[in-house]
């Protein structure tokens, strides 16, 4: 696992910053270990602090009203997470999981008030990292919000479907992300939507094509919102 | 079984960690099968895998 210092060094966020600067900064730093699947953060709660993953990995997500999970972001070791709250004093806008068992460095909002105050430089990269930040989820949600990607989706699996008789083409989520220029993401839940609505099944390694004629009307421009949305 | 891609596995373990099944491990120094584990293909080994290395391709069928 890295060491706090490790840490600091290798993240965007104190870039350009010399050591003793990285040393005083890093006494600032907590450590905080969470088991698999526990919620690290509560959407709608106030926020404590900027939290750095040392070793595992954890799940950025929004639930909706409908208790529907929607994905935003994995993190990974030497990645971070809660800025937007840090930074704008507001609550945490999303809920974060732990997928394994996890070891987060931590700093907390006054101090992280105080770095600031104290080292300009790191003002500048924070823009830096929220822009890019922003730049991930207009993307998203763009795509989450155009229903035509789910038929763009449909496209792709009647394209790429054989009969079964004989080995044909084998693809993961993140291939069919990419032709359909879309997230992993939303490929996810463009699948599950067609599950759902009983046009495919999914079935371990097979997606299996249950109504071609379904889909084919939803590659179709002239699809409007037969379905189902969510 | 997802596919592995050796040559891109930086034996970071990430995988090994997310799999409910205990289906993965190290071997020499990158993620190797557990062989005998009923994989069910949740994908989660490849949502985290930061380098592409492991993978569960699906075949796409139609009913007949
Ligand atoms: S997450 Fe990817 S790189 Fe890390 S051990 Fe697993 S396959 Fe290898
Ligand atoms: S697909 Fe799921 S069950 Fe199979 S190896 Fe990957 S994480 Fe484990």
């Amino acid at each position: 696992m890295l060491s706090k210092l490790e840490l600091l060094k290798c993240s965007s966020y104190f870039s350009g910053l010399g050591s003793d600067e990285l040393e005083a900064i890093s006494g600032l730093v907590f450590e905080k270990s969470y088991k698999n699947g526990a919620i690290i953060i509560l959407e709608g709660e106030a926020a404590e602090a900027l939290y750095f993953v040392a070793s595992g990995v954890v799940k950025v997500f929004k639930t909706s009203s409908d208790g529907k999970e929607q994905t935003l972001a994995i993190i990974r070791p030497r990645e971070t997470f809660n800025e937007v709250p840090i930074f704008d004093g507001d609550v945490n806008p999303a809920s974060v999981q732990a997928m394994t068992e996890v070891m987060l460095y931590g700093i907390r909002v006054r101090d992280i008030g105080n770095i600031l105050h104290t080292y300009p430089l790191v003002s500048t990269n924070v823009i830096r990292i929220m822009a890019g930040r922003l730049r991930h989820l207009i993307a998203l949600v763009e795509d989450l919000s155009f229903r035509h990607v789910i038929g763009r989706v449909a496209k792709i699996l009647l394209e790429y479907a054989t009969d079964g008789t004989s080995p044909g083409p084998r693809l993961t989520q993140r291939e069919m992300a990419s032709m359909a220029g879309t997230a992993r993401e939303v490929v996810s839940r463009s699948l599950k939507n067609l599950e759902k609505d009983g046009f495919i099944k999914i079935d371990r390694q097979r997606i299996i094509i249950k109504d071609r004629e379904a889909l084919n009307n939803i590659v179709s421009p002239l699809f409007e919102t037969n379905v189902t949305d969510g | 079984m997802p596919q592995i891609d050796e040559e891109k596995c930086d034996g970071c373990g990430l995988c090994i960690s997310v799999c409910l099944n205990h289906g993965l491990t190290i071997v020499n120094e990158v993620v190797a099968r557990v062989e005998g584990v009923d994989c069910d293909w949740c994908a989660q080994c490849e949502i985290v895998c930061a380098t592409g290395a492991i993978c569960c391709p699906f075949e796409i069928v139609i009913e007949r």
